[in-house]
């Protein structure tokens, strides 16, 4: 199975647990209050996706067609939905990311912070690591 | 027996003519908290825009057949109706647009093109809304004129003193907002239009959170554009109104070309049509302009007595209230305030805040409000909004309350 989505059936089981939204709610804060997930260094405008709501920060490590994410949030609800994607994303193929369907926002239920009218930043970011998945992968062929 | 405005204003009955307030979101009854956004409306508004296309549609000003003259005649009561509502001199002087941002467009680009040229200068203030710094920086750039802009204090008021300071010869027109919907400030728009005066510079008012709130008597302010939106105050959205003095609007050229705004077209030269035709080209938004005659209707109805007192009581209310919330700080704190109370809480983003209250069925604003220059103004990234119409109640500012004491617990 792709990895991808075996980690996206991982992330769905563990939600299962959760009775109600309060209880992922506290489980999002908490991955976003723990992790410290990038390096200050990057936290600049260069690496900066501008939300009307947040912001967020992304940066990209490439090692043999593979490719790292490391990224950051001032909201902290978005920061731990951040935890979720990097935990998804990073470390895989180049090629897989560029392709990845993240059904999981969906099925976890957190599809609204993943709605363009939120503005938070989240959609761009996913682009945007879509994209050095995709310019990653050219660049290897 | 005497009636008096305190015992005719019956919220519960006012908040069952609006069908939305029964709904719920997120499986919770709604808490409506966002009117500044955009206001609900009630069934006499619904009704009647159905009614509308049910039973009285046709173009306006063309036809010969009697729905079509019905449809004008609806249409131009409305016309009326908004008049009388903000005691504007002539029904030429009301101009229907599709909302605030479209009145201010119009005047910048119309006025702009005739009057402001190389080495002028437009005034507007720090807390204006993006859609009076945008179209004013644009018309500025093209003409290469100056955009001056007047401070605001810890407060939240502007600094009249320096506003004035910056008001000369050079600046063309000011522009500026009558309640800033950020911060609630009510500002002295009175004053400062009889400042400008004094210099022959027209002022512009950018009324759209002014109007839900508070009777606007165009000549009493002696403003010589007033522009506001019908969806925040119980009408329709995209339909919006634009005052402006007879003196300038004949000055000033058309904004739009098209249909409706035209006297005789050929092909070497067009005559324009006479106010308030001339700035409306195309087929306007008839159902729109009916269904805000009827807000209109139903705001007189609530009476601005009414809607003043219960909602200076919300206000004084949730202000109470949410100071008592640790960490808890209002943005706009100005002595003039309007039913808007902007917060922030210490170590608490809004946007996090923002949807916890979202799971518990309350609908505030989070964010920069459209006014990013202002939100730097304070250093701070945004914040949650709530604001107040006539139809909420102190249990909707309980229910707030609790809702930022649930979010906090878990966010901090």
């Amino acid at each position: 199975m792709n990895p991808i989505n075996s980690i996206q059936d991982e992330i769905i089981e563990e939600f299962a647990f959760f009775g109600d939204w309060m209880e992922k709610y506290e489980y999002i804060i908490d991955l976003g209050k723990s992790l410290p997930l990038i390096d200050e260094q990057y936290k600049d405008e260069d690496h900066l996706i501008k939300g009307c709501q947040s912001q967020v920060w992304l940066h990209a490590d490439e090692a043999e067609g593979k490719v790292s994410f490391t990224a950051d949030s001032d909201a902290v609800i978005t920061k731990g939905i951040i935890a979720l994607l990097v935990r998804v994303l990073s470390g895989q193929k180049a090629e897989e990311i560029a392709q990845a369907d993240l059904y999981f926002i969906d099925k976890i239920g957190l599809k609204e912070h993943l709605s363009p009218t939120r503005s938070n930043g989240l959609v761009s970011m996913v682009r945007q690591m879509k994209m050095y998945g995709l310019a990653i992968n050219a660049k290897s062929q | 027996m005497e009636v008096t405005a305190q015992q005719a204003f019956d919220i519960e009955k006012i908040r069952k003519d609006f069908p939305l307030l029964e709904q719920e979101m997120n499986g919770k009854p709604i808490i409506f908290l966002d009117s500044a956004a955009s206001s609900q409306k009630p069934a006499q508004v619904i009704d009647r825009l159905n009614d509308y296309y049910r039973t009285g549609h046709a173009n306006v000003h063309r036809g010969v057949y009697q729905l079509s003259q019905e449809a004008t005649t609806a249409f131009e009561e409305a016309r009326e109706l908004v008049r009388q509502f903000i005691n504007a001199p002539s029904e030429k002087e009301v101009i229907f647009v599709r909302g605030c941002t479209e009145g201010i467009n119009l005047v910048a680009s119309s006025y702009g093109r005739k009057f402001i040229n190389q080495g002028d200068a437009v005034l507007i203030t720090a807390m204006e809304h993006h859609s009076n710094i945008v179209p004013w920086q644009m018309i500025c750039e093209e003409r290469g004129a100056e955009l001056r802009v007047a401070p605001v204090n810890d407060a939240g008021e502007i600094d009249l003193d320096a506003l004035y300071e910056l008001l000369d010869e050079r600046v063309k027109i000011v522009s500026l907002v009558h309640v800033s919907n950020a911060l609630g400030t009510v500002n002295p728009v009175k004053a400062i239009i009889d400042r400008a005066h004094e210099l022959n510079i027209p002022v512009l008012v950018d009324g759209a959170q002014a109007i839900p709130h508070t009777q606007v008597d165009v000549q009493a302010l002696d403003a010589d554009f007033y522009t506001f939106s019908g969806h925040k105050m119980f009408g329709p959205t995209g339909i919006g109104v634009l005052y402006g003095k007879e003196e300038w609007l004949e000055q000033m050229p058309p904004y739009h070309g098209g249909g409706e705004m035209i006297k005789t077209v050929t092909f070497e030269k067009t005559t324009y049509n006479e106010l308030p035709h001339k700035f409306e080209a195309g087929t306007p938004d008839i159902s729109g302009v009916i269904g805000l005659g009827e807000a209109v209707k139903y705001m007189q109805s609530v009476g601005y007595d009414n809607i003043s007192r219960h909602e200076h009581e919300l206000l004084v209310y949730a202000t109470e209230q949410l100071e008592q919330i640790e960490g808890l700080r209002i943005i706009g704190t100005a002595k003039e305030k309007a039913s808007v109370v902007s917060f922030i809480v210490d170590g608490v983003h809004p946007y996090d805040l923002g949807a916890i209250l979202d799971k518990l069925g309350i609908a505030v604003r989070t964010g920069h409000h459209c006014t990013q220059p202002l939100m730097a103004r304070y250093e701070i990234p945004g914040t949650v909004r709530a604001s107040f119409a006539f139809y909420n109640n102190k249990a909707d500012i309980d229910a707030l309350v609790a809702g930022i004491n649930r979010a906090v617990l878990m966010l901090k």
